[in-house]
């Protein structure tokens, strides 16, 4: 038995190794770094490392960029991704419906900005935001609005962004709808017919509850994703104005490789493991609590 | 394969006697400064110079990267803003011994404001290789309409005429100049010229709420507040369109501009526009900008540094700093070169070399740049919120007591020694 476990071990070496190696030891040391206040003058000399205790926890607590961050993050995750996990399950359902033709075609065109280069479309999207020239201030104005300064304006900023990412990531989230959709029995829409429930009846007894493995899954890893929100701040916004689109990890990515605060970087690293953990626990807890 | 081992060979066999000295160069000039590598080559043909260009976004963290894994070329151009931090991590030579013993490079052949910025307690860390500030890039028809034949020289000036752009017939969408809130210079700048250290006790506190910094940033904010100045980054995102159209007339800016805005505004604009150096606080105060530009530094590491020197010499060189100009464009670090004709029958750089008689460091420590960017955020929050200047700067002062921390520690762990 015992030698039986040590060649299972052996086995597994070449795979076990690798993420001890690259995952466990940087995760566990930057864990360590957390508590130390290391800064470009530690780089320069190691006996300026401190040990600092929680120190870059409460400071970090008291920062208010990382109260603003996370505010930012949360705004983000709790409006951005239902709103994005409803557009991908529309489109899917529109996708599926057996009067649409050409479905080829247009699961190709709504995947294709998942596919797209984020640093490309940013900049095609600053330019239909713009405010003077844009597109989209264009289209307002033929309903009587005034031109919004989409990315200038502290309220706006945030809500561009979200509309952005929705728009780039949508497809992908429906093409798991699609397959989820696709994998529920015919029959049961045929005995649902029969018994004369209506459309929105078999959408709201069938479909929903069989879409909910899918859902979950979904909406567990958008939230993963959507926690970790860097790209579409960092080339459109720089975190601006004002700090409107400052992300978390935005945050954690100045203070760590721009001003080489790598301990507060860190600190701020393992606050967003906490609260994406919590988010996941509470997410699988609530599913369990539904079936039970 | 076998190839590639043949003229690996066949590179070592030829070139065995020679020394490498690698260099590493920054943006354009990593690509440019190739040119002037054949008369070096001439002259020391027992050198060769291997020049590396790298991007200046990735400069700072591939730099930091090099010192931590001992991997450093023997030389390199430096943002002069860079070389306290280099400095700090015991990374750069010392050239001051260098300096003494050489008839080519002397502290007076340089603009005084902008030598300084390599100097650290006495000692110089780099040698200004060309050099960089800012001043005032305006429309002088515009001015003229609006009463003024010549660029402002005072703040008092300066408010007065872009109200009266402001009031022109038709101007009541455009502004009078352009403060964008992700610079942070015009901050930095009137700052300075309103007398502010920035910071205070020997860098160990911030110094934005000190009387100097308050008149100058009040002085700023008026022109968010009386709308001379657009709110936000967004509403112009090209500069030179924007110039062209008036919807600006006026914008603090560098020399790399004075190409781009040769080259972007339409042909009826090219005799309409102007640089002047920057306006003072007053009649008898100069208006002081930035200290800026790239420095050539020499590393420690480095085990060529007679030759370092060499190269580093060379460069200096009044004939070949007048030849980079004319490859980049940047303006040169030796006052010698600025005799030329090609100086001397351009008024646009003209201001410049005015101007460059009256720059100031910044604060010459490793927390500088993220300083400044405080600087601007609080900038940008003040003219955006409209919060009370006292109460802006107050908080502005807390963050960085906050930066300078391990600093305070650092001093005072070495006054004990």
């Amino acid at each position: 038995m015992k030698s039986l476990r040590r060649a299972a071990y052996f086995f597994l070496a070449p795979a076990l190794l690798p993420i001890f190696l690259f995952f466990f030891v940087p995760a566990l040391a930057a864990f360590v770094l957390s508590f130390t206040d290391f800064d470009i003058y530690a780089l320069g000399n190691f006996q300026y490392v401190r040990f600092v205790g929680l120190k870059n926890y409460f400071q970090l607590l008291q920062d208010p960029l990382f109260w603003k961050a996370t505010a930012n993050t949360f705004y983000y995750v709790l409006i951005g991704g239902p709103l994005a996990i409803a557009a991908s399950l529309g489109t899917a359902l529109l996708l599926h419906a057996k009067v649409i033709r050409f479905k080829g075609f247009f699961r190709t065109v709504y995947f294709a900005p998942v596919v797209t280069t984020l640093v490309a479309v940013a900049v095609v999207w600053r330019f239909l935001y713009h405010p003077r020239f844009g597109l989209l201030n264009y289209v307002l104005g033929f309903f009587g609005i005034d031109p919004i300064d989409w990315l200038g304006d502290p309220n706006w900023a945030m809500p561009a962004i979200i509309l952005m990412s929705m728009w780039k990531n949508f497809g992908y989230n429906m093409i798991i709808f699609i397959a989820g959709l696709q994998s529920i029995p015919e029959q049961l829409y045929e005995a649902a017919r029969m018994d004369g429930a209506n459309a929105r009846q078999q959408f709201t007894s069938i479909t929903l509850p069989m879409l909910m493995p899918t859902t979950v899954f979904v909406s567990i890893i958008a939230m993963i994703g959507n926690f970790q929100l860097f790209t579409e701040p960092y080339v459109m916004t720089q975190g601006g104005p004002v700090n409107s689109t400052l992300s978390l990890v935005l945050l954690m990515y100045q203070q760590g490789f721009r001003w080489w605060n790598l301990g507060y970087s860190a600190a701020i690293a393992f606050v967003l493991f906490g609260i994406i953990l919590a988010g996941s626990l509470l997410q699988t807890w609530l599913q369990k609590r539904r079936e039970a | 394969m076998l190839f590639c081992i043949l003229a690996f060979v066949a590179c070592q066999s030829g070139r065995e006697e020679r020394t490498v000295i690698k260099f590493w160069a920054m943006g354009a000039e990593g690509e440019y400064v190739q040119r002037l590598m054949p008369e070096f080559h001439r002259r020391h043909p027992e050198i060769e110079v291997k020049i590396q260009g790298i991007p200046w976004t990735a400069a700072h963290e591939k730099l930091l990267t090099a010192y931590a894994g001992n991997s450093l070329p023997d030389m390199c151009q430096l943002g002069n803003t860079w070389i306290p931090e280099f400095a700090l991590l015991e990374a750069l030579e010392n050239l001051s011994a260098w300096i003494d013993s050489s008839t080519a490079v002397k502290p007076e052949h340089y603009f005084p404001g902008i030598w300084d910025t390599n100097v650290l307690e006495g000692a110089a860390f780099g040698i200004p290789w060309y050099v960089d500030t800012r001043l005032l890039f305006y429309r002088k028809d515009i001015l003229q309409r609006a009463g003024y034949a010549h660029a402002p020289r005072t703040w008092q000036e300066w408010l007065e005429v872009s109200r009266r752009i402001k009031q022109l017939p038709g101007a009541e969408n455009n502004y009078a100049i352009l403060l964008p809130t992700n610079e942070w210079a015009p901050f930095v700048i009137t700052g300075l010229q309103a007398g502010s250290s920035l910071l205070r006790d020997g860098n160990r506190y911030g110094d934005f709420s000190g009387a100097a910094f308050t008149r100058a940033f009040e002085f700023l904010m008026q022109f968010y507040r009386d709308k001379l100045a657009p709110v936000g980054i967004t509403q112009v995102t090209n500069i030179y369109q924007g110039m062209a159209e008036g919807f600006f007339a006026m914008y603090l800016t560098g020399p790399w501009n004075i190409g781009e805005f040769r080259k972007r505004m339409p042909a009826d604009l090219q005799d309409d526009w102007m640089t002047a150096p920057l306006p003072g606080p007053d009649e008898h105060t100069p208006g002081v900008s930035l200290a800026g530009g790239s420095s050539l530094v020499m590393f420690k590491s480095s085990r060529h540094k007679p030759h370092v020197w060499k190269l580093i010499a060379y460069l200096s060189e009044a004939r070949q700093q007048l030849e980079f100009y004319k490859i980049t464009g940047d303006l040169p670090a030796v006052r010698a070169a600025w005799q030329d004709t090609s100086f001397t029958n351009n008024l646009y750089v003209q201001a410049f070399y005015r101007q460059l008689e009256y720059v100031v460091p910044t604060p010459k420590i490793p927390e500088w740049e993220q300083i400044a960017m405080k600087v601007q955020q609080y900038a940008e929050m003040a003219s955006l919120q409209r919060r009370p200047v006292a109460e802006v700067l107050a908080a502005l002062d807390r963050e960085i007591d906050l930066i300078l921390e391990k600093r305070r520690w650092l001093l005072e762990l070495k006054s004990h020694d």
